[in-house]
């Protein structure tokens, strides 16, 4: 609406006030305000007077009271009589995990996918295609029931198990695998992992300088593997080896409800998590497939000729010339899946993984706070969302400074 | 030389001969881009082996083992230890529950009616060689979804029953989808041009409320949004007022649509050069004649492809309406599993198996069509 | 804004469905519109569940016939409306159906905290278990690290937490937002037990695969009295919700049915003749016909009669009365006379 004020500026002084952009301009303005403010107060008195007729408290009080469910996987302490608070606490740390994994994973593939889109061999771009042309276009609850309920069916049942390097365990309770068991000294591993990250920046960026000095390169790659993996490895000796594996227990014999797996030895990986995760990350991948697809694409294609003509293979070409470049354009639509991911984590509530949407629908149906419950789910989705806008930016201005 | 047969001239062109066997035909498409390397070789057996382990027990599963007709479970139970494949027959069986729902019997024809009007009304506008595109898009976008609302809920004259009503908590399967998904885009194009206007708006107090608005819908997930209008509505509401269970969702949904319809509208209005506005300014169009005459025809033209991949995904999105308790095709079709009459165990992938491909076939159709426009769009404005 | 406001004011000026009752009584308010709106199940065998023909069947849908029948003499002037767990309330109390008739348990905290009414109880129900007959157990006591399936948003899924932790068993819980997906998991064989209503585990079983593989343990560990509810502060429509299902009772204790009810209209015994508005104004006193009664018992029955019809012995459920036997037999139907 630039339009109005340059309007404005040549308009005769003397116009009558309904055409002065300007006045209009206030006069809409103040109209919306006044629209909204009145919308406001209907909806506010409305709902106050809706809570006081059916006898609901609003207020916060509620988190505090004991919540009385059991919920079935907890990263953090909670039992059926932690509060309400806590309960949903819980829920929030498996929507943040189900967030970490599914991206984790997502990237991984959806980077393959798009690779192999681009690959020369016929037949796995022909896959690679297929893939994301059926992974988008169907949806992704449905998705979901399908390694729910589907594939839940296929796997071994409660009493029986496919095991790998019999390390690993799958059955339709779960996938269960060893858990470590922290003993005193370990909080040392914790400090070396620390002190190697901080390392690895350290010697990074010293090494990226030496290289625009010098142009000597640094096999960065293998001293970052050496110090993240090796110094709490070392650690771990030094202090004289203080976890131990807690593995699952199967028993076979006793009473057929006993049989399986033992509740609560070992790490279980529940099958609705497992489900959620699955079906998250394929789907995802398939839409970061198609934007790596992209971002390879806009990089033109004189690059890749560049780089053969300097004798560089076709591996290094990829991962020296091409993803950085490649990255630049990658990286917000990439951002936007990953928020894409976490908020559709929210489908969790379909089969019964207990996330933030579930936990807090539960709550929502105890104490019939409903105003509170879908407060909290707007306040924590859309700060995640704004996160992730704050990273976007910061990334762009990034990539700006960069540029020549 | 001085002896005149030592060298040989050449008097005619030498027959060019063909390419050699291993690069041409199938073999040389074959060698290039199948075994051009042994870890291409390696990679197209993998390939080749993935591919058959997930057709083979696919077609194994949909075809050979499938179980066309029957009347009930029998049919389809396994037979003396086979392996069980798709029950077509429950599909069939269920098939006028998955299009319509439980909407009577005896009232489908007017389903059928909305549905061969749909159809008549978006082919012609969705091909662009054809003609009258003005009045298509106003018959499309205004008459037909008054025309479709009373077919489907029915009309009652001062007293006399022309169409008897058929309630929405009858209404299921495909229709609930497709009511869903068209009202919600079809609702949410002026409510985004509008937000979208108002987001590229200098004044301040438009511009922010547009921000907010957009971003707060934005950020939240669809499922808390139908959460919220099935739970938190009815709370906004005086006493004695409710609103219809589906018109609930629809206004939910359309707001959220609303949200991702305006970054699509933003998108085509800032790819408009500045030329045009200065241009219709210089003619001395107002705001709104400038808007409605030059710069949206040209903006929404742009964003066809956008509001066609909008729509792909409100109509995967309309399955969440099953989590709050309505039934959406495939809400239907899970709702279908309990029936003991059909309860085998290749039910639930057959039901599943069929949801996905009627909306593989529908957001494929459409994504198709999405790339057809974007590539017949660019030719104007390539560089 | 006015943007936000639009498709309110359009769907309230289309009048999609968008009802005001602003000052009517809902008697008034029913009565202007011709049926009942009625809040049931989303499909529970026995207690309200849609044919493929959409048509309901069930005894909390023949409660809800039988207030129609009571207030127009028609028991088909009623509508349906399928309601999650979650929404049952909100739907009551904004008025969306003006009675709930969908196994709700009457709990202090739901008859004072929501501005509800229950108007008594047309089912005593307690929360059981189901189990694979192969796992051997007999008793719920045995059910020590089981992993459980329930339905999220109902008053088993705090039930089977006490139950556990009181008898100190570790276990499990899945908890489904829908019954459905309830019974799929469980017979996908994700978890050892189901638990709900006993009468919802017979309901259900008749969903599984083989239901013949399964079976209900003999504990009732909760008291779960189902029964209709009405939103507070209408009592002339709390009355009639009261009254109708308490004619349905006395009913059954008189021995009058829907085909006994015309000669039973010349009977002696007073308390017929009162029940069916042959002597005084009963109806009347609660802003009905006289003939209220005859026509519930007249369109859909008496207590007895729905029971056997929709889950008793020769149904598929095969419930026995039980404990809702009529007082007289060892249950606990009790109704206040008509007087």
């Amino acid at each position: 609406m630039s339009v109005m004020e340059q309007d404005s500026a040549g308009a005769p002084a003397r116009a009558s006030l309904m055409n002065d952009p300007k006045v209009r301009g206030y006069f809409y303005q103040v109209l919306l305000v006044v629209l909204l403010l009145t919308f406001g107060y209907i909806i506010v008195t409305n709902t106050v007077a809706n809570l006081e007729r059916q006898n609901i408290a609003s207020g916060w009080g509620f988190l505090g009271n004991t919540a009385g469910f059991g919920i079935i996987q907890s990263l953090a302490s909670y039992s059926e009589t932690s509060s309400y608070g806590q309960a949903i606490f819980v829920g929030f740390l498996n929507t943040l995990l189900v967030a970490v994994v599914g991206i984790f994973c997502a990237t991984i593939v959806g980077f393959v996918v798009g690779i192999a889109r681009l690959s020369n061999n016929w037949v796995i771009s022909r896959l690679a295609y297929c893939y994301v042309e059926l992974i988008r276009n169907v949806p992704l609850l449905l998705q979901i029931f399908f390694w729910y309920f589907a594939v839940l069916r296929a796997v071994p049942g409660k009493r029986e198990k496919w095991s790998l390097f019999d390390t690993f365990h799958l059955n339709i309770a779960g996938l269960r695998g060893p858990k470590p068991i922290w003993e005193p000294g370990a909080e040392f591993i914790g400090y070396a992992l620390i002190i190697a990250i901080i390392a690895t920046v350290a010697v990074s960026r010293w090494a990226r300088k030496r290289q625009e000095e010098t142009g000597q390169q640094f096999p960065m790659f293998w001293t970052a593997v050496g110090l993240i993996v090796g110094l709490p490895v070392i650690t771990y000796f030094i202090t004289g080896m203080p976890m131990q594996l807690e593995h699952p227990n199967f028993v076979e014999t006793g009473p057929r409800l006993r049989q399986g797996f033992e509740l609560g030895v070992g790490m279980n990986l529940i099958p609705e998590f497992l489900a959620l995760t699955a079906a998250l990350a394929i789907y995802t991948a398939a839409f970061i497939a198609e934007i790596v697809r992209a971002g390879i694409q806009a990089v033109s294609h004189g690059q890749t000729e560049a780089a053969h003509a300097l004798g560089i293979r076709q591996g290094p070409t990829l991962r020296l010339v091409i993803i950085p470049q490649a990255m630049r354009v990658i990286i917000p639509p990439l951002t936007s899946q990953y928020l894409n991911l976490t908020k559709n984590s929210s489908l969790a509530v379909a089969i019964a993984f207990p996330d933030l949407v579930s936990v807090g629908g539960t709550v929502l149906n105890q104490t019939g706070q409903a105003i509170e419950i879908i407060g909290i789910w707007m306040a924590v989705y859309l700060s995640l969302s704004l996160l992730t806008s704050a990273f976007m930016n910061w990334y762009n201005q990034r990539m700006a400074l960069v540029e020549r | 030389m001085a002896s005149s047969q030592m060298f040989q001239i050449r008097t005619e062109e030498a027959p060019t001969l063909p390419a050699p066997v291993s690069t041409t035909g199938v073999i040389g498409w074959m060698r290039q881009n199948l075994f051009s390397s042994i870890g291409n070789t390696i990679l197209t057996v993998i390939g080749i082996l993935i591919a058959y382990w997930i057709i083979a027990p696919f077609i194994q599963f949909a075809f050979i083992d499938a179980v066309w007709t029957g009347d009930n479970r029998e049919a389809c139970l396994p037979q003396d230890g086979g392996h069980s494949g798709a029950c077509w027959a429950y599909v069939e069986a269920y098939f006028p529950q998955f299009i319509y729902g439980r909407y009577p019997s005896v009232e489908t024809w007017r389903v059928d009616i909305v549905y061969a009007l749909f159809a008549l009304l978006l082919v012609p506008l969705a091909i662009p060689s054809v003609p009258y595109k003005r009045m298509n898009a106003i018959l499309f976008l205004i008459v037909f979804p008054i025309v479709a609302y009373f077919l489907l809920t029915g009309l009652v004259i001062g007293g006399t029953v022309i169409l008897p009503i058929v309630e929405t908590a009858v209404w299921g399967g495909l229709l609930v989808t497709l009511v869903i998904a068209v009202t919600g885009i079809v609702a949410s194009l002026p409510l985004g041009i509008a937000l979208a206007l108002g987001r590229r708006s200098q004044m301040p107090i438009i511009k922010l409320v547009s921000i907010i608005f957009i971003e707060f819908w934005r950020g939240v997930p669809l499922i808390t949004v139908l959460f919220m209008s099935s739970v938190m509505l009815p709370l906004f509401l005086p006493e004695g007022v409710t609103f219809d269970k589906l018109l609930r969702v629809l206004i939910g949904v359309t707001l959220f649509s609303a949200a991702y319809m305006a970054e699509v509208v933003r998108g085509g209005l800032q790819a408009i050069p500045k030329g045009q506005y200065e241009g219709a300014m210089a003619l001395g169009l107002r705001f709104w004649p400038m808007m409605y005459l030059i710069i949206l025809p040209q903006a929404l033209k742009l964003v066809i492809p956008g509001i066609v991949n909008t729509f792909i995904g409100l109509f995967k999105d309309t399955t969440l309406v099953l989590i709050v308790g309505m039934f959406d095709l495939l809400g239907q079709i899970q709702s279908s599993f309990t029936d003991p009459t059909w309860s085998t165990p290749s039910q639930g992938h057959t039901g599943y198996l069929f949801a996905a491909i009627v909306f593989f076939v529908f957001c494929f159709g459409m994504s198709r069509y999405s790339i057809f426009m974007e590539n017949k769009l660019h030719t104007g404005h390539k560089r | 804004m006015s943007k936000k406001i639009l498709p309110l004011v359009l769907g309230a000026a289309m009048g999609v469905a968008a009802s005001t009752a602003a000052s009517a009584t809902t008697l008034e308010d029913v009565k202007a519109k011709g049926f009942i709106q009625c809040g049931v199940s989303q499909g529970l065998p026995g207690f309200s569940n849609p044919d493929a023909q959409g048509n309901w069947t069930g005894l909390d849908v023949d409660l809800c016939r039988a207030m129609a029948a009571a207030v127009f003499g028609d028991a088909s002037a009623v509508k349906f409306t399928p309601l999650s767990a979650k929404e049952r309330f909100t739907a009551l109390q904004s008025g969306e159906v003006d009675v709930l008739s969908r196994n709700t348990t009457w709990t202090m905290s739901r008859d004072t905290q929501l501005g509800l009414n229950f108007a008594g109880v047309n089912y005593y129900d307690g929360q059981g278990f189901m189990v694979r007959k192969d796992l051997g157990v007999t008793s719920a006591l045995e059910l020590s690290g089981a992993s459980v399936c329930t339905n999220t948003g109902t008053t088993t899924e705090l039930n089977v937490a006490d139950y556990f932790r009181a008898n100190n068993m570790p276990y499990e819980i899945v908890a489904f937002e829908k019954a459905d997906e309830v019974v799929a998991a469980y017979d996908a064989g994700r978890c050892d037990v189901y638990t709900t209503d006993a009468s919802g585990l017979y309901a259900q079983r008749l969903k599984l695969t083989n239901p013949g593989d399964h079976m209900v343990l003999p504990e009732i560990i909760s008291k779960e009295p189902l029964g209709p509810v009405v939103r507070q502060g209408d009592d002339e429509w709390f009355n009639i919700a009261k009254w109708t299902l308490n004619a349905m009772i006395n009913a059954e204790e008189l021995g009058v049915t829907s085909e006994n009810v015309d000669e039973m209209k010349s009977s002696d015994n007073p308390s017929i003749k009162r029940m069916l508005g042959v002597e005084g104004a009963f109806g009347e006193s609660i802003g009905l016909s006289n003939d209220w009664a005859y026509n519930v018992l007249k369109n859909v029955g008496n207590y007895e009669e729905t029971f056997n019809a929709n889950v008793g012995p020769d149904t598929p459920l095969g419930i026995s009365r039980g404990v809702n036997a009529l007082w007289s037999n060892g249950g606990f139907l009790y109704a206040p006379p008509i007087r």
